[in-house]
């Protein structure tokens, strides 16, 4: 009944050119060990689904992302995110962009295997010119109005960080907002958990009420446990954003040189180096 | 003259413009995303005369009363996590204040990137709400720092849509020199006042596109004295207002 997994298990099992959804939102509760595994894998050429935050900064780095799916890329308290811009800016990625609106109604027919779901929300917009293949439907009712089909961000895989969960991968969230991550779950094909403490299934009601409980194992491939694995995200209430560091990355980004010493330093190894680096450079502060 | 309303800072000139944005809204969520200033101005406005405002902390809890810029919420009234709030955008009870990084004379405007969407020259953001927002909800927007290259003759890409691409309804524009509105017949931008210190030409020279001038205009309206007490001692006591729209060196 275990379905607990190792990091490079999870990411074993991923293949180039996937098809694959990142929960969280900006730089909150971001599945980052996960994401750092990635960008030390062979893994290439992928669609990334995501509400962006660092992962998306952290994977066009590594130079994994061939498309990205989103309505934004941001690391809230640091507005714009460097190795995004670049990607951008040097026409590293191509980019699917959608209003957050629409994201949502993407990810809720992609979890409810409905081709698309119907809303006002792009009309007018430049989403429909950059966006193409989008189609308007008519209600058949009276009103007849015009609407916009967003159709389904289905997913090969989905990666999704959570506070708690147990060995069969029902998993639960502690902090004050659910994001989208039980739709990610539902949305792929398979779902991967990541979390900061495995606890017995029976003390999951101990650490929150059940309505915390997001996900069910039965969107659950596989989980593991990564202990402040969503650093330097915002994980409330375990941990909250490490500002420091996130200015360290951002300024580092900036820089080719700062980054191949920011990259050698913290992401040279696996994910219990990157966590021993982080301490060391805490304690050095 | 009134001492305390000479002293008015233009951040507390500018928060009162933000709070003036919502007069009238009663109990919808303001969603003042775009900074301090205008989430000042939502609480501030809560705080006086329009107190069935929902305001939040800044996060997903809707307070029971408004908190100070920065502060978490003492008692929370609601909750309200990004997936109920991209509903409520549909639902309709809400009035945001966002911040664009271009804006044109319609109001169409853009946060997702400068130059060509296909190989932009400056990525930003991206569109966010900004589609949904001003198809389905008064929007309002801040400008902290009113220049030729927030207000343009063109948006390089519409992620805001303008008076001429169907917004539902773009109440006014905010700056640090002026409040500027659509009310005009062809709806097209219109200065409506000008802060204290600033004169029109002023205004005009900031500005990348023919604005309708109409032949008096007034000044914004002040602080009152209740106001800037609410502001200083109450909801922002850190002065963050100050840091988004530094005042300008006195003698």
């Amino acid at each position: 009944m275990s379905k607990v997994l190792t990091i490079e298990e999870i990411v074993g099992s991923l293949e180039s050119g996937m098809t694959i959804g990142i929960g969280g939102w900006g730089s909150r509760r971001k599945p980052m060990a996960l994401v750092r595994a990635i960008c030390r894998s062979p893994l290439t050429d992928l669609t990334v689904v995501t509400y962006g935050g660092p992962d998306v900064g952290l994977l066009c780095a590594a130079g994994k992302v061939r498309r990205l799916v989103t309505a934004f890329v941001t690391m809230d308290s640091i507005p714009l995110e460097p190795h995004f811009r670049q990607a951008r800016q040097t026409g590293a990625i191509e980019l699917t962009e959608y209003d957050e609106g629409m994201f949502m109604f993407g990810l809720y027919a992609a979890a409810h295997r409905l081709p698309f779901l119907p809303t006002p929300v792009g009309l007018g917009s430049d989403v429909m010119k950059i966006n193409p293949g989008l189609k308007t439907v008519r209600s058949p009712y009276e009103d007849g109005t015009e609407l916009v089909a967003v159709p389904a961000l289905t997913m090969d895989a989905a990666l999704v960080h959570m506070n708690r969960a147990d060995a069969r991968g029902n998993a639960q969230y502690l902090g004050p907002d659910p994001y989208m991550d039980d739709l990610f779950a539902k949305a792929a094909d398979r779902t991967y958990v990541s979390c900061e403490r495995l606890v017995d299934t029976a003390d999951l009601a101990k650490e929150g009420p059940p309505q915390s409980m997001l996900i069910s194992r039965a969107h659950v491939a596989g989980v593991v446990e990564t202990p402040n694995g969503a650093h330097f995200t915002d994980c409330a209430p375990d941990h909250g954003r490490d500002e420091a560091f996130q200015k360290l990355y951002a300024k580092s980004a900036a820089d080719p040189e700062q980054w191949a010493a920011f990259r050698d330093r913290f992401l040279s190894g696996d994910e219990a180096a990157y966590q021993d680096a982080v301490r060391v450079w805490r304690e050095e502060k | 003259m009134d001492t305390t309303i000479a002293e008015a800072t233009r951040a507390e000139v500018c928060a009162v413009a933000c709070a003036e944005l919502f007069r009238g809204d009663g109990e919808i969520v303001a969603a003042a995303v775009a900074g301090f200033v205008p989430m000042l101005g939502s609480r501030l406005a809560r705080s006086t005369f329009e107190p069935g405002l929902l305001t939040t902390d800044g996060g997903p809890s809707l307070t029971a009363e408004p908190v100070p810029l920065g502060a978490a919420a003492d008692v929370v009234e609601g909750w309200l996590p990004f997936r109920d709030h991209l509903w409520l955008v549909l639902n309709g009870r809400r009035h945001v204040i966002m911040g664009p990084s271009q804006i044109d004379r319609y109001g169409n405007t853009n946060i997702s990137c400068i130059g060509d969407w296909a190989r932009p020259s400056r990525q930003l953001l991206g569109v966010r709400g900004g589609p949904g927002n001003t198809l389905l909800n008064p929007t309002s927007y801040w400008v902290p720092k009113h220049s030729t290259r927030v207000f343009t003759e063109k948006v390089d890409m519409v992620s805001g849509v303008g008076t001429d691409r169907g917004a539902h309804e773009l109440r006014a524009v905010v700056t640090n020199l002026a409040v500027l509105d659509f009310d005009t017949p062809d709806r097209r931008m219109r200065l409506r006042s000008v802060h204290p210190g600033v004169a029109v030409d002023d205004v005009v020279a900031a500005t990348g596109f023919e604005l309708v001038i109409p032949a008096e205009v007034p000044r914004t309206r002040l602080p009152d004295a209740e106001e800037l007490r609410i502001m200083r001692e109450v909801l922002d006591p850190k002065g963050l207002r100050e840091r988004e729209v530094p005042s300008e060196a006195r003698s």
